[in-house]
């Protein structure tokens, strides 16, 4: 067990003392996963900002009747048993003219514009939620609450959220292809580093093999060399994706300012970037284990 | 302690390197394998830490059928062998302790304890001042002497060696055998193929001669 544990530490430091032999050579090999690396977690964080942003909204369709201005508080009460019987409303709210004016006084620069109409230009209005937001229920039932007495119109006011999430969801799509094909590169940028170490220490691999070393002992130098590299690499992506989400952000607070918004891209969770380390070291692990296995065996003595 | 019974071996090609050899070496001997270059020494050498595998007959290692070994066998079948090969194999990327040490390495001994034995082996053959000298800046004797601590480091009880004074001079030869007979005395089975004659005769042993693929005692 200890012999065990003391020559995985002794080929790992030996992995450590080769990486750190061409600095050089392990700086560009992780810069070039860590580039690919970067995009796909970049997509990820930004993705994920937006998410949480419009998560704070409802997803289900919102319908937003507009009562006649004629109609009396009477008309709405009389209205509101009428919709709660249609099907597919799930709950039902009123907001009175009284009320939508008076937050409408309360937004910036509105105040002194309602002030001056001297009379209420809104009309009284029922908040719908619809029990779900397929299209179908949706248009039924706002033609139903048209056919209804005093009703002037019929808004649906989550058309916009569920184009957002149409929109995110094909962003996730992007990142995640994105993702599978920077992951086969990362794979294949192992693959290939490892098949040149093989090369390189061809004459090692032979004797090493002539004096009695198991094939997991020759393995294994090489199996930590590709973990290794996929990691430094998971490093320099999580570094460069930080590094660009710091540069975006500064634009993107000036852009949002403008809309009395202080919306920021989240910066790279710590642990997301632990699972992009950990991701890159297995996939760096799994480039080595195919190099390995194709190109080993072929090292025989003779 | 090793076996051969009616031993061919068939290269993949055609070409037939050993035809039905059979003798044994004793626990302890000192043999010699002679036979002009392309008689099938170098191969009889090989069959026995499984580099090649016969085409038919049996060889045995300390009753053990290398023969048939299973292939995850081999590396502790190689173990418990020294093996000093024609071309040394030494690796020209560390110093002459490292080489020495990776044997120890591959089976795991402990840092101190091998270090220790690693010097121990460097003494014996007259190296341990340029334990730090890479095997480019050693002499021919010098790095042939660092092939055989390789082989010795792990303290096995049979040493194969195959033309280990082809390149060197003679006075470095006789070094060399002295060397194998120091082991010899210890109770080492010492197994050297040479086509040097006048070594034979320097330092006397039991000389199996290989002729056209088989053997002659």
């Amino acid at each position: 067990m200890i012999a065990w544990a003391q020559g995985h530490w002794r080929a790992l430091t030996a992995t450590l003392g080769k990486l750190a032999a061409n600095p050089f050579n392990t700086l560009f090999n992780s810069l070039v996963i860590g580039v690919a690396l970067a995009l796909p977690a970049g997509g990820y964080v930004v993705l994920d900002t937006l998410r949480d942003l419009s998560g704070g909204l409802s997803g289900d369709a919102q319908l937003t009747v507009f009562l006649d201005l004629e109609a009396k508080p009477a008309d709405a009460a009389d209205l509101q048993p009428k919709l709660r019987k249609l099907p597919g409303v799930a709950s039902l709210r009123l907001v009175t003219r009284e009320q939508a004016l008076a937050r409408l006084k309360q937004t910036e620069g509105m105040g002194d514009v309602v002030a001056s109409l001297g009379f209420n230009p809104l009309p009284d209005a029922l908040v719908v939620t619809a029990s779900d937001s397929s299209e179908d229920t949706i248009n039924k039932l706002v033609a139903d609450i048209k056919a209804l007495p005093k009703v002037a119109r019929v808004q649906v006011d989550s058309a916009w959220i569920k184009r957002l999430g149409a929109l995110l969801r094909l962003g996730r799509l992007a990142v995640v292809t994105l993702a599978s094909l920077f992951a086969a590169a990362l794979v294949a940028v192992v693959f290939n580093t490892i098949r040149l170490q093989i090369l390189t220490q061809r004459d090692e691999i032979e004797v090493a093999k002539l004096i009695g070393a198991t094939n997991s002992f020759i393995r294994r130098p090489f199996f930590y060399l590709g973990a290794l590299q996929g990691a430094s690499g998971g490093i320099a992506g999580c570094l460069i994706a930080m590094f660009g989400i710091w540069l975006l952000n500064r634009p993107i607070l000036e852009f949002a300012r403008l809309y009395g918004s202080e919306f920021q891209v989240r910066q790279l969770p710590p642990i997301d970037a632990l699972a992009v380390i950990s991701v890159a070291g297995l996939l760096g692990w799994l480039g080595a284990f195919l190099s390995v296995s194709k190109h080993l065996w072929q090292i025989e003595p003779k | 302690m090793i076996e051969f019974n009616a031993v061919a071996k068939r290269y993949p090609g055609g070409h037939q390197a050993l035809h039905d050899v059979s003798f044994g070496v004793g626990d302890g001997e000192l043999l010699y394998l002679t036979g002009h270059s392309g008689a099938g020494k170098s191969t009889l050498l090989k069959l026995i830490p499984a580099i090649e595998r016969v085409s038919s007959g049996t060889v045995l290692v300390n009753g053990q059928n290398v023969s048939a070994i299973r292939r995850n066998a081999v590396p502790y079948l190689r173990r418990n062998l020294g093996l000093i090969f024609q071309d040394q194999k030494l690796l020209y990327d560390r110093s002459a302790f490292d080489n020495v040490l990776l044997p120890l390495n591959i089976a795991g001994f402990p840092h101190k304890e091998a270090s220790r034995r690693v010097r121990a082996a460097l003494d014996k053959v007259g190296l341990l001042a340029r334990e730090k000298a890479n095997p480019v800046t050693l002499s021919g004797g010098e790095q042939q002497r660092l092939c055989i601590a390789r082989a010795v480091v792990n303290r096995p009880n049979i040493l194969l060696a195959d033309e280990p004074t082809a390149m060197v001079d003679a006075q470095y030869a006789d070094d060399i055998m002295q060397i194998f007979t120091a082991f010899h005395q210890v109770g080492v089975t010492v197994l050297v193929a040479t086509h040097d004659d006048g070594l034979i005769a320097r330092h006397p042993g039991r000389v199996v001669r290989l002729e056209q693929g088989t053997a002659v005692q």
